[in-house]
């Protein structure tokens, strides 16, 4: 929970009682902790009270917008409606956003008709519609909630930006306001998600490269490991960096539809310019193990990026990881023995 | 340019047009705009741009959409295949980085 709910700017009494009113603006700490939720600080602890809510004054004719209680679902929710008068609905979808808690069943049909119940929100409104976000609808069925409660589901925009000439348009949102979009500022908002997936290896793996990089064929070489190691931590975070941020930033632009060959395509373009710089080591059994780590280590992360993008099918994803997650260890497995290899025997 | 298609002809999506009485729910719903209207029924415009996260079948109140919806998440399919279930994005009790 928020412990200071600077959110609330008020109260407004109603039939049923006191309903908080919430601020329209983001405050510094709602902008600072949004920041540190796409780091995934306390991303799973940033929720809001489900419930009712208030924006401006609203009376018996305004609006009914449903959100999540995810803070930075809520917040955008907020920050859209800035000068209209309107209620908000907020589920409890354990502090989830809307369009994952659709797709694990919280953002629900049966949770829209227990909140409009438990809200009385027929006494609080004489209409009988409420707005929900597009991507709520994986979660809920429309004519389900209206023959439960009588209200009628309407479905806005994807983006709560966009609620505004929805609402100036009589409720209707355009194919523009229905289609996700997944641009490069949208991609990379979402990249330190994926950068944060395999922190605890990559700071792990690194450090035994390190102490291997010691060994040579006369002796272990503590010197060595320090003066040529830290050239194994570069090899193994180019791979790393080039599948969790490369190819998501410039993924519409890769050639191939599979994201394991847009991976390992970019991470061989890395290594051919490590290679070239000397990072790769001189031999060729060395060099051959370098690829095959950097390129199945870019490979995997790029894939992995399917779970953020907006436009992968599960049977799809399926169908990838069938034959490059095999490739992928494989090619994993060969390079570090190789590699470890040149380590003891001179090649 | 599209860059944005992902692999063509695996798409589980169905659509039964004997069923269908042109409600149009699901052109709101759809987020890639797969389905369009047609001679007052929906049609499939381009099935291979169907992500499968069945906001068309769970609103169609004629019954007359079927997908196999899931998420389309390598992380969570990995999940799925380590603990023995289906593909799921419940990213464990650690919770971390879930989506």
């Amino acid at each position: 929970m928020n412990k200071k709910n600077d959110y609330i700017a008020g109260t407004v009494e109603t039939g049923i009682g006191t309903v908080p009113v919430i601020a329209t603006t983001w405050s510094k700490s709602d902008r600072w902790s949004t920041i540190k939720v796409r780091w995934s600080v306390g991303r799973m602890r940033y929720r809001v009270m489900p419930g009712l809510y208030a924006v401006g004054s609203p009376d018996r004719l305004s609006r009914v917008f449903v959100s999540a209680n995810f803070k930075l679902s809520f917040d955008h929710l907020r920050r859209a409606l800035n000068g209209i008068n309107a209620w908000i609905l907020v589920l409890d979808t354990k502090g989830i956003n809307v369009w994952c808690a659709a797709g694990k069943g919280t953002f629900s049909t049966k949770e829209i008709v227990r909140r409009i119940r438990i809200h009385h929100l027929d006494q609080i409104v004489d209409h009988r519609k409420i707005i929900l976000p597009q991507l709520g609808a994986t979660g809920v069925a429309a004519h389900e909630v209206k023959k439960m409660t009588g209200f009628s589901v309407i479905y806005g925009p994807v983006k709560a930006s966009d609620i505004k000439p929805f609402l100036e348009a009589g409720l209707r949102a355009g194919e523009s306001m229905r289609k996700i979009k997944f641009p490069m500022a949208e991609r990379l908002k979402l990249v330190p998600v994926d950068l944060f997936y395999g922190r605890y290896y990559m700071l792990l793996i690194p450090v035994v490269f390190l102490l291997l990089s010691g060994f040579t064929v006369e002796g272990y070489s503590f010197n060595l490991a320090v003066y040529s190691g830290w050239k194994t931590t570069v090899n193994l975070f180019t791979g790393y960096f080039t599948g969790c941020v490369l190819t998501p930033a410039l993924l519409p632009w890769i050639p191939f539809r599979r994201f394991s060959l847009k991976g390992l395509s970019l991470g061989w373009l890395a290594a051919i310019f490590l290679a070239f710089s000397g990072f790769l080591g001189a031999g060729v059994i060395e060099m051959i193990s370098w690829f095959l780590m950097i390129g199945g280590l870019s490979s995997f992360m790029a894939m992995n990026f399917t779970g953020s993008s907006t436009f992968t099918s599960l049977s799809g994803v399926q169908k990838e990881m069938k034959t490059a997650l095999p490739v992928q260890i494989i090619m994993g497995s060969l390079g570090l023995a190789g590699w470890i290899l040149t380590r003891f025997i001179d090649l | 340019m599209n860059g944005f298609v992902y692999l063509p002809d695996v798409v589980t999506l169905e659509l039964d047009s004997e069923k269908c009485t042109g409600c149009r729910m699901c052109t709101s719903v759809c987020p890639h705009a797969v389905f369009e209207i047609e001679n007052k029924i929906a049609v499939i415009r381009n099935k291979d741009l169907c992500m499968e996260c069945g906001a068309c079948a769970k609103n169609c109140p004629e019954g007359a959409i079927t997908v196999r919806s899931g998420v389309g998440c390598a992380a969570g399919i990995l999940n799925g295949l380590l603990r023995g279930t289906e593909p799921s994005c419940d990213c464990g009790s650690s919770g971390g980085n879930c989506c």
